[in-house]
């Protein structure tokens, strides 16, 4: 085979363009077989080599027995986006092999288990069969192996046909099954070995795919966004974590476990600094998390839509006795149970609002590990200085998913933990009035249960309060009450993140968007430069409220697309809701809503269509 | 020469606060409602106790009960929260502070309705907390509906007759996990106080179902929960004296008739038999106790259960024996070599 990096090589059979790493692998296999191990050595391998690099594990709500499919995509420009397009398949999986090959375009590769016999199917695209049982027979003597180590075989036909660097693959094999099964990856890696020899003995390669090495990768780590969520936690001093299990939020709390368990434990004492309980629903869990910082600790959950439904009443209760609270949301797609383990932003609307009566919450748009890791401070910080819930609105596809990630910068600002009270602060001032606004900024002071002084205490209520915090039905105090509420709205504003701004000259239109709807984003943006001639200008959204660069976006742009993985537009109708209708004007929406990350080729398309170009 | 009436000493606790230290607004229950009554014990008991108010925080739900936690202690945090889930709220709070001592008093509607799932999580765990349930067997706020612990037969005010069972709280409790559980009339201030002082000294969750009248809308001819109802068919297990750790009073025990227990704090929980000879340290033979009273109509008051020994939810966990609430970042944010490591496990 070729391994120069030309770009234009003639290959038997016809003329194709040489595609270094520039394409996308997806491994069609069955759930509960092992694949994910195999798939991981795959992608990073790739990543190894210093070629910037996604996985995207698109997987059924299930244990085992359905169908699963794991898309690696290698790009040399840098784009982790999910690709709309496969270009090479690795079809393992009986049930979905030829649907699978149907949808491939002309010229893909595919990889599949001999006796499925794909090559019948069509004559554009270059099949490399594989005898996969007949090669890990001898392997894998233990025959109830077999189903689990079968799949390392296509990690060495893979690697061959690719260019991989086989030492990488066993680098990255070692490394994820660690120091103490080292009798796991040595058969595992037998069953690569097996496979390359296979692929180089019997297989012609004729595809044009192959991957070299770059430098693109250098200081980065590899993680999922929940991981990196979880230890953002951990750095952020979280103390009280309650919490029901759901998906796709439950890794991140038990990530947290493990890394509590190793980081968080007393020296001399041998006990913990924090507490891990798992309620027994949602409604226990927000229950507890307000207990907890009432009563002064940094406490969070993590859960999904269906999680965030439930509690919607006790979100009301701490907007308007004004607790703090930290609610990591991983979004999937609703309404109801939806589809589990699919990806969307369909939480946006109603997390801004959540619950009875006129309620506003701030919501955190965290698109990368990095943000994962660094919003987790930014929302323990916001929400103990403005004493009110904090959503973390992260994403399937970031909380489960793999993805390349600058190395976490060390919070080194102190944690701010608002507006506490204590005894010497009573001593000095005799007494307080919790829901005065004293500073204009409409946060009152607050002290905890358990501070040593006379006038500490105050009674907490979801019912009608004045500023000493005692019951009220009256129609005046119930306003200026309200009132305070929406300052503290518009001061929260200014503490949140920024927006990123890229706003290029002569730009007439604009594309705004959030958390993970950037790499489609992105991506498209070139596309629409290099394949149409258009030019536009981005804003990615970190936070809401939203703040005045978003208004002057607008302004500065005839036409500006907002991009929502949902289907009613929910990022564009907050802004309905909170911009002025000259503005709102502008707008335009792309909506993507299968369940399936955002692709390029999706907005790029829409655009094209809308602008009429 | 002038004569000035001396002033009679006031009458202090062991840690030098008056009775008034531990007083909390003026009630807006109506008059004669059972939950007055409790509110007056508990202002007695954390007083003649010598619990630092400070160190008391209170949480409720939503109902008539639920207001009670404004009516004592006015110098302890409050938190009336939402209906049925101050388990949770209060749970929490003992999570981010065990140093605190939780009370919470809720009614039946929070309890065996709404809350009933929180109930009985919070009784799985053995959270540290006194929890209060004021058991009139209505809806009082919304004028009179039947709630869930209303016995079979008894009749509403509009004449409704109630022809679904009643949950039992004291049963629940018992089986799932509740250390000290006991049930009392709010009329019996004797029974209440010695039952409240016990709950206070005990290191686990103690759950304390009181039959509390309400005056407005069930007490009349046919309810099982009113004064005159209670009054025929209360049927207290034995006295209860409690003899706190910090008194040393000797009394004379005549061998037989009185069950000593002793509490984690040193103090003892003293039971005069009456007709029954019951042991509360006997779980099974506390729920087949109760079911007879049951069948002969009698409403058992006093402890049902006690185990004093068994470790609570905080304990369990293990964690730092000062408040997580107030950690010092020092304590919370891992070292910048923790990160580095991290980082270095992951490229």
């Amino acid at each position: 085979m070729s391994a120069t990096l030309s770009t234009e090589v003639a290959h038997g059979g016809g003329s194709a363009l040489e595609r270094v790493n520039d394409f996308s692998i997806q491994v069609a296999t069955v759930n509960g077989s092992g694949s994910q191990t195999a798939n991981t050595v795959l992608m990073r391998s790739i990543f190894q080599m210093g070629v910037p690099v996604s996985g995207k594990n698109l997987f059924p709500s299930n244990i085992a027995g359905l169908p699963t499919w794991f898309t690696i995509r290698a790009s040399r420009r840098g784009y982790i986006g999910r690709k709309k397009e496969i270009d090479f398949l690795v079809a393992m999986n009986a049930e979905t092999a030829n649907e699978d090959v149907d949808e491939l375009a002309p010229g893909s590769a595919v990889v599949y288990d001999e006796p499925l016999r794909l090559n019948e199917r069509r004559s554009d695209l270059h099949f490399y069969p594989v005898p996969f049982d007949k090669l890990v027979a001898p392997v894998c003597p233990e025959a109830k192996l077999r189903k689990l180590v079968r799949n390392m075989i296509y990690d060495g036909v893979v690697a061959h046909l690719l260019g991989l660097d086989l030492e990488e693959v066993h680098k990255a094999l070692t490394r994820q099954f660690g120091a103490r099964k080292q009798k796991a990856a040595e058969l595992n890696w037998n069953a690569v070995l097996a496979g390359e020899e296979y692929a180089r003995n019997h297989l012609v390669k004729r595809d044009p795919f192959s991957v070299h090495r770059m430098n693109e990768n250098a200081g980065k780590i590899v993680i999922d966004g929940n991981s990196a969520a979880a230890m953002g936690c951990m750095f952020a001093g979280v103390t009280v974590v309650t919490w029901y299990p759901i998906t796709p939020s439950s890794s991140l709390v038990e990530t947290l476990i493990n890394y509590m368990r190793r980081y968080r434990i007393d020296q001399d004492s041998g006990k913990a600094t924090y507490a891990i309980v798992q309620a027994e629903d949602e409604l226990a869990a927000i229950g507890m998390v307000i207990g907890a910082s009432w009563a002064g600790a940094r406490a969070m959950t993590a859960t999904s839509g269906p999680g965030v439904s439930l509690m919607s009443e006790f979100v009301g209760l701490a907007y308007y006795a004004e607790i703090p609270a930290v609610i990591w949301d991983i979004q999937r797609v609703g309404p109801s149970t939806g589809l589990p383990t699919r990806t969307q932003q369909c939480d946006i609307l109603k997390n801004a609002v959540l619950s009875h009566g006129d309620t506003r919450h701030p919501v955190l748009f965290p698109s990368s590990p990095e943000e994962c890791f660094s919003m987790a401070t930014t929302a323990f910080d916001l929400a103990e200085e403005f004493q009110t819930p904090v959503f973390v609105n992260s994403d399937l596809d970031l909380g489960m998913n793999n993805w390349t990630a600058n190395a976490f910068e060390y919070p080194e600002a102190p944690q701010k933990r608002g507006k506490v009270l204590t005894k010497e602060d009573l001593d000095r001032l005799g007494g307080f009035m919790r829901y005065a606004d004293l500073e204009g900024d409409g946060v009152g002071w607050r002290t905890l249960p358990g501070t040593n002084h006379p006038a500490a205490a105050y009674f907490t209520r979801g019912s009608g309060h004045n500023e000493k915090a005692g019951y009220t039905e009256k129609p005046d105090d119930y306003v200026a009450n309200m009132d305070r509420l929406s300052r503290k709205f518009n001061s929260i504003r200014a503490a949140l993140p920024h927006p990123i701004a890229d706003v290029r000259e002569g730009a007439k239109i604009g594309l705004v968007y959030c958390g993970t709807s950037r790499y489609g984003c992105e991506e498209s943006r070139d596309q629409l430069r290099e394949e149409s001639g258009v030019e536009t200008s981005s804003l990615r959204l970190l936070a809401y409220p939203f703040g005045d660069e978003l208004e002057s976006f607008i302004e500065q742009h005839e036409r500006v697309y907002v991009v929502d993985q949902n289907r009613d537009a929910q990022l564009l109708g907050l802004m309905r809701l909170d911009l002025d209708p000259r503005l709102t004007a502008k707008l335009r929406s792309i909506r993507h809503y299968n369940g399936l990350p955002l692709d390029a080729r999706t907005v790029t398309e829409e655009v094209v269509r809308q602008e009429g170009i | 020469m002038s004569t000035i009436p001396a002033t009679p000493p006031k009458k202090t606790n062991h840690i030098g606060l008056e009775v008034l230290n531990y007083r909390g607004a003026k009630t807006t229950l109506c008059a004669g409602c059972g939950h007055n009554a409790v509110s007056e014990r508990l202002v007695e008991c954390f007083f003649e106790m010598g619990v630092e108010p400070w160190r008391v925080a209170k949480f409720s739900g939503i109902g008539c009960s639920s207001k009670s936690p404004a009516y004592f202690l006015s110098m302890a945090h409050g938190f009336n929260s939402v209906h049925g889930r101050a388990p949770s709220v209060s749970t929490g709070a003992m999570l981010a502070n065990k140093t605190l001592l939780g009370i919470v008093v809720t009614g039946d509607g929070d309890t065996a309705s709404i809350g009933i799932g929180q109930y009985i999580h919070m009784l799985r765990r053995n959270v540290p907390l006194i929890y209060i349930i004021e058991n009139n067997g209505v809806y009082g706020l919304t004028k009179g509906q039947f709630s869930a612990t209303s016995d079979s037969g008894a009749k509403s005010k509009s004449g409704v007759v109630n022809e679904l069972q009643p949950v039992d709280c004291c049963v629940e409790a018992i089986q799932i996990g509740a250390t000290f559980v006991a049930r009392s009339f709010s009329g019996d201030k004797r029974q209440l106080q010695g039952l409240l002082k016990a709950a206070i000294a005990h290191r686990g969750l103690s759950v304390i179902d009181v039959i509390s009248p309400c005056v407005t809308f069930n007490d009349h001819e046919g309810s099982t929960k009113s004064y005159s109802y209670m009054k025929d068919h209360d049927e207290p297990l034995h006295t209860v004296d409690f003899v706190p750790y910090f008194t040393d009073i000797e009394v004379e025990i005549e061998e037989g008739q009185v069950q000593d227990i002793e509490m984690h704090d040193g103090s003892r929980l003293r039971l005069h038999k009456l007709e029954h000879a019951y042991d509360p340290t006997d779980r099974l033979k506390a729920l087949t106790t109760i079911q007879a009273s049951k069948d002969a109509k009698e409403v058992l008051t006093g402890v049902l259960y006690l185990d004093a020994t068994s470790e609570n939810f905080l304990e369990l966990l293990n964690t730092v024996d000062a408040p997580l609430a107030t950690l010092p970042q020092s304590a919370t944010r891992p070292p910048r070599e923790v990160l580095s490591a991290l980082m270095e496990e992951l490229r």
